[in-house]
């Protein structure tokens, strides 16, 4: 009757104990549910889930806005109750912990190609779930450094935007902003929209990726502010700068949160993993693999010409 | 038996499927709404393929008095197609997520209904009469060498079968950006609301390139949403008031009388929250499927996932009644999540008097309250139990500890059957209850007057999908 999934011990016992953990006075209360590791796999695997609902929208049809919304916010409560236990900083430390220092953040380039067609079809990098790991970080690479792969990356985004969801491209927090803002945008044209917004997700992993290195000295509040960023990032390309001279840097706040959540399963319970990889496929990509992404995309993208 | 009616014991009889009897059904066949007209004549169906089918009430013979009248297609026809946006390459689906009838002027009948982007008004009328005799033209329709008339005759009309067409008379298009959830026609008969996620505006129905945007909750900068409209229905009587509710399980009354925008509510609905139940899920479970006002124009209704609350318009702190419809999902939320369950949306009604509210529920189950009596019974629409005039037993979902015989134990629920959609004839005690793609209708028949019954034989109906 229920799907397999997350696992019954947790998804049941495990809401009463979020009901019962939710009560009680504040401040012993965040100790106790610190120690109460079911609570915290609960939460965990819930905005796991969250996360990964929120991605996997359709690619067709414009994803459900009050859905969307609703996930949303479910996992703002979530990330709120983290950050105030202090189990957020604890992730994030632990991530800064098992991060090398050339990586960069992994989140934005899967929520850039979030409802790609080859990522459906286990080609591409899978969202979330697979590249939460280091393979996640060469693909990122792939996508940031040089220009030339730059370029590739876009360009080959680009033409298979026509069968992508606007939804695709997520560079909000949890990827909402654009994907109902470009609902709005009529007038323009659907290559520019695409493009600008895996750009943005280029310049989010910039400014993400510095984050992530300046998390682990801060306290979990400072987390939501805005960031220096501490990693030399690849000088900034003119082009790039112009288009995301109107964005909002407030979008990579809560984003961050999430990039950093995505890379806690390093450290966290693996049970995790293991919830991450059966909500869809999970081979973990390594760059190489990456690149043939790449290829298949281009090969996507002869399909598409070609029709 | 459990009644539901106050009054004499009342009893559910089960009267008609409409439907396609194989388990297969096809996507495109589910029904996506159902609605009866003001006089309870006539029963529209829209569903995902973007067809409605309009059911009409056969008059009672008078051979059989006790026997009520059946509900047979009346017209069908294609309301919208799928459409493509090239813009942003998605689809927009031909689905009719909600049919309004107008109130008759005349013979003719006239329904709104409405995919997530376009509303199109129909006229549906009959014709039984054609004309012959024509001059200009044979009977079948060639023209005549008008050289050849030698003498002029008046054209007669001439009986001829039934035909009921429905053709589009308005089209209201391009004026929502979100997926329309609502439409409501506003009691001065010639303007009605359409309502999406962020918006809702004002039409008149015979103006189709314009429309008046009354209420829009769209922040300045989308990162900030964090509610959505998720229904909107104007005041029955009152033609400058209307409500909306939101995801966050709030309801707001608007005058349209204090501003041309009305985003300043007049009145705003919300119940405080019971810390003791909240959990992660407390949001979600909150936010509002439905709202409705009641006949009398006094109380509205709303549908959250797990109950329905009475609301007095005087009093916006608190519903003056709830009703638990599934309370025993309430610990099964995390997994409702998990398989999107959580976020069904499911309609709610009331009956012709406002005693009564009906609302659906998982496995196929239908939930009745009788807000006198407050009792209140659970009956399940399921072609296999189903039989004509045979009565619905009540059923019950043990929720713990001992599954007495006869009820059914939470985890055994299929919820992929779930009935979103009911209706109730304003007038009389019928209710339409979409299952799937069935469409069940079922009678309530005075036990007291059971004896002079006759069965009639079984009546399934398998639709020939017609397209006029």
């Amino acid at each position: 009757m229920f799907p397999k999934g997350t696992k019954r011990k947790f998804s049941d016992s495990g809401e009463e104990a979020v009901s019962s953990g939710d009560q009680g006075p504040a401040a012993p209360s965040a100790a106790a549910r610190m120690l109460s590791s079911s609570y915290s796999l609960q939460r965990q695997s819930l905005l796991d889930m969250s996360l990964i609902k929120l991605q996997l929208c359709h690619m067709l049809v414009e994803p459900n806005l009050c859905r969307s919304v609703l996930i949303a916010n479910t996992v703002r409560q979530i990330q709120e109750e983290m950050t105030q236990d202090g189990t957020w900083q604890i992730m994030t430390q632990a991530l800064a912990a098992a991060q090398c220092p050339t990586d960069r953040l992994v989140a934005t380039e899967v929520l850039c190609r979030q409802t790609d067609p080859a990522a459906q079809a286990g080609q591409s990098p899978k969202p979330y779930a697979v590249v939460g790991v280091e393979e996640g970080y060469h693909s990122e690479e792939v996508v940031m450094e040089g220009d030339v792969e730059t370029d590739v990356t876009m360009s080959t985004l680009s033409p298979v935007s026509p069968q992508l969801s606007s939804a695709s491209y997520l560079a909000g927090p949890f990827g909402m902003g654009p994907c109902w803002e470009e609902e709005e945008e009529d007038g323009e044209c659907e290559e520019e929209e695409e493009e600008e917004d895996s750009e943005e997700c280029v310049s989010e992993g910039e400014e993400g990726d510095g984050d992530h290195l300046s998390a682990d000295s801060r306290t979990g509040e400072q987390v939501f502010g805005t960031f220096e960023i501490k990693h030399p990032a690849p000088p900034p390309d003119p082009a790039l700068e112009e288009l995301f001279s109107d964005v909002d840097p407030s979008y990579y706040d809560l984003d961050t949160v999430l990039t950093g959540m995505q890379s806690a399963p390093k450290m966290g319970p693996y049970d995790l993993l293991d919830s991450l990889s059966s909500h869809g496929p999970t081979a973990l990509s390594s760059s190489s693999s990456c690149r043939s992404d790449l290829n298949e995309l281009d090969h996507i993208m002869e399909i598409i010409v070609g029709s | 038996m459990a009644g539901v009616a106050g009054g004499n014991d009342f009893q559910w009889c089960f009267s008609q499927v409409k439907g396609a009897i194989d388990e297969d059904v096809a996507e495109a066949d589910i029904i996506s709404t159902v609605e009866f007209n003001y006089s309870g004549e006539l029963l529209a169906t829209g569903d995902k393929g973007g067809r409605v089918v309009i059911f009409q009430h056969e008059q009672e013979s008078k051979n059989r008095p006790h026997l009520r009248g059946e509900y047979n297609v009346y017209s069908t026809f294609q309301s919208h197609e799928p459409e493509f946006d090239y813009l942003k390459s998605l689809e927009i689906e031909e689905k009719i997520n909600k049919i309004r009838w107008l109130p008759q002027q005349n013979a003719a009948h006239f329904l709104l209904s409405t995919n997530d982007k376009t509303i199109k008004l129909w006229k549906i009328s009959e014709r039984d009469k054609r004309a012959e005799g024509y001059n200009l033209k044979d009977e079948d329709g060639r023209l005549r060498d008008p050289f050849r008339i030698t003498s002029l005759r008046v054209p007669v009309l001439m009986p001829m079968d039934l035909m009921v067409e429905a053709s589009p008379r308005r089209i209201f298009a391009n004026a929502h950006t979100y997926h329309i959830n609502s439409i409501s026609v506003n009691s001065d008969h010639e303007t009605y609301l359409s309502a999406d996620d962020l918006r809702i505006n004002l039409w008149h129905l015979e103006i189709t390139d314009r429309s008046f945007n009354i209420v829009d909750i769209k922040p300045a900068n989308m990162e900030e949403l964090t509610e959505v409209i998720t229904a909107a229905e104007c005041h029955p009587h009152q033609c400058n008031v209307f409500v909306y509710s939101s995801s966050k399980g709030t309801i707001r009354l608007c005058d349209m009388r204090a501003a041309a925008l009305c985003d300043r509510h007049s009145k705003f609905f919300e119940e405080p929250e019971d810390p003791s139940s909240r959990s992660f899920f407390s949001e979600i479970i909150s936010s509002i499927s439905d709202v409705k006002f009641s006949h009398s124009g006094r109380y509205m209704m709303t549908r959250d996932y797990l109950s329905v609350k009475v609301w007095d318009l005087n009093m916006e702190n608190r519903p003056v009644e709830t009703y638990q419809v599934h309370e025993y999902l309430r610990s099964k939320l995390c997994s409702l999540y998990e398989n999107d369950c959580i976020f069904d949306k499911f309609e709610c009604c009331w009956n012709g008097s406002d005693s009564a509210i009906m609302t659906g529920s998982y496995n196929n189950f239908f939930r009745m309250f009788d807000r006198n009596t407050r009792r209140d019974i659970t009956l399940e629409a399921s072609r296999e139990s189903s039989k004509p005039r045979a009565t619905l037993k009540p059923r019950k979902v043990s929720t713990g500890g001992k599954r007495k015989k006869d009820e059914i134990s939470v985890d055994s629920l299929d919820f992929n059957k779930k009935i979103l959609h009911t209706a109730w004839h304003p007038k009389d005690n019928v209710i339409a209850v979409a299952a799937t793609n069935n469409l069940e209708s079922a009678a309530l028949i005075p036990t007291s007057i059971s004896d002079s019954y006759k069965l009639c034989p079984p009546m399934f109906y398998k639709p020939h999908v017609h397209y006029l």
